[in-house]
């Protein structure tokens, strides 16, 4: 095995010349500027498409579990939709497909195209999350909170979805941590990101393994940082007297 | 005029008839005891008064309001009408505090300040003001049952629904329930309860009705139900739970 060489992170990417500071400087850039600037967008794709996901996905989740056919309808076919074509080739429709039926999407950048694509692959999974909370519950928290007065919306807001996150916070750490590694393929459609880098990176550098070992370790860090930042707020929202509950 | 009246009331599940041709009344200030075998339907018949189940055949009247019109207004109804369930159905992520208060704040627009107020008084009285910071799942069952009384008492109903609220109670928790539903029932309350406690029946109830297969096979005074049944149905049933 060859040494490793991680000063390859020092170099300038134009001419190879290893930089002290490590950083570059007047408009030049080193390799591990470029590291950082790839995992700002990991970072940006993965948190814009987690918020689309989440949005959607959570009215989805809802509407299908609605007493009206017609918006339990439009979540299945929703979820279905986005659930059942491999992300890499939804990528490739936002990119191709999509701004080619519908002309105002061509001015859009594709970063953008790339957080709709993931957003909405990852929503029809959180809806599918999000509608076995809610049905988790049974319908007698529903009764109870009709039956308080409570409108549809309003039970909803005030009983059913409190208990449905709390319930669902496992899965829904899970897939939050699955948007960052599945932000990955946004390098199919040239956007900078981590993979994009490493890919680039090991051909120009020929350092193959600092370079994918250093994408590897941000990716793990950044998963990991989600986990721990979820299980804070499980412990925050945690419901005295229940299941796992403790605070007795 | 009565404060619940139905009349004709049928409900189907597919082609399951589960209410076939109910009709009674509660006049204000009257205990009904609704009683039967399992299945009879009168867990149906009594979600049907506020309409959390619908039906498809009758009417029924709740003060004067008519339960089946798609133009009622519903959870303006069920405000006045209080419900207590089998499995209580308190709200598990909110303290008891906020359980007794939350409707009255978001339903009928109460202060903060009146609605725990209201709340806290009626959790006095139920005799579980020291449990007020404490949340559902920190209580025995017969303490969350009585807190579901006080909830639904919170929202001033003009009648009560109980549907089979000592069902899912250890038995040494039963009475304490019970002792609630008595007093609230001697105070004058209109009562429409669901249950196989018959001494609840035959202490404050004014009236028993007795379903089986969905239908009202009787509805008599109790004196006259627990003296002489004239179905035999409600004869075997009754000799079945009195005599175990």
């Amino acid at each position: 095995m060859s040494t490793w060489d991680w000063q390859v992170f020092c170099k300038d990417t134009i001419d190879g010349k290893i930089v002290p500071s490590c950083f570059g400087s007047g408009g030049d850039i080193t390799y591990l500027d470029w590291l950082l600037s790839a995992w700002g967008w990991t970072l940006s794709v993965s948190a814009l498409a987690l918020l689309v996901a989440l949005l959607l996905g959570s009215l989805m989740g809802i509407l299908r579990t609605t007493p009206h056919r017609g918006l339990v309808l439009l979540g299945n076919a929703w979820t279905e939709l986005f659930r059942n074509i491999p992300l890499l080739v939804q990528i490739f429709l936002w990119y191709h497909v999509v701004p080619a039926l519908i002309p105002p999407l061509r001015s859009v950048p594709s970063f953008i195209l790339v957080v709709l694509g993931l957003g909405l692959f990852t929503s029809a999974r959180i809806s599918e999350q999000v509608r076995a909370g809610i049905q988790s519950l049974a319908g007698g928290q529903r009764m109870a909170g009709l039956a308080m007065g409570f409108t549809l919306p309003q039970t909803y807001r005030h009983v059913l979805l409190p208990m449905a996150y709390r319930i669902i916070i496992p899965p829904l750490t899970s897939e939050s941590m699955n948007i960052i590694k599945n932000s990955s393929v946004a390098f199919a459609v040239s956007i900078s990101e981590l993979t994009l880098f490493a890919l680039q990176a090991q051909e120009e550098t020929s350092r193959g393994i600092e370079v994918y070992l250093a994408v590897t370790g941000l990716y793990f860090v950044s998963a990991f940082a989600i986990n721990r930042a979820m299980l804070f707020v499980e412990n925050r929202v945690r419901v005295p007297g229940m299941i796992g509950g403790g605070g007795h | 005029m009565p404060m619940i009246e139905m009349k004709n009331v049928s409900k189907w599940y597919g082609t399951f008839q589960v209410l076939a041709e109910c009709s009674t009344q509660v006049e204000k200030g009257e205990v009904i005891v609704v009683c039967g075998p399992s299945g009879s339907g009168k867990s149906t018949l009594i979600k049907c008064v506020n309409g959390l189940e619908p039906f498809q055949q009758g009417e029924i009247l709740v003060n004067d309001i008519s339960v089946g019109d798609p133009k009622t207004n519903l959870p303006k109804l069920r405000a006045r009408v209080g419900m207590v369930f089998q499995h209580f159905e308190l709200f598990p992520h909110m303290t008891i505090t906020e359980n007794l208060s939350i409707a009255q704040i978001k339903v009928l627009g109460r202060s903060r300040d009146e609605a725990t107020e209201r709340g806290l008084k009626l959790l006095e009285r139920v005799g579980l003001k020291e449990q007020a910071a404490k949340h559902p799942g920190q209580l025995s069952g017969g303490q969350q049952q009585r807190v579901a009384i006080a909830r639904a008492l919170s929202m001033d109903p003009i009648c009560m629904l109980f549907d089979e609220p000592t069902s899912a109670l250890d038995p040494e928790m039963i009475n304490e329930v019970l002792d609630v539903m008595v007093e609230l029932a001697q105070e004058g309350m209109t009562m429409m309860v669901v249950t196989h406690e018959m001494g609840f029946a035959r202490k404050v109830a004014h009236r028993v009705v007795f379903m089986d297969q969905g239908r009202i096979v009787e509805d008599d005074a109790k004196e006259a139900f627990f003296g002489s049944p004239r179905s035999e149905r409600a004869q075997q049933f009754l000799s079945k739970i009195l005599h175990h």
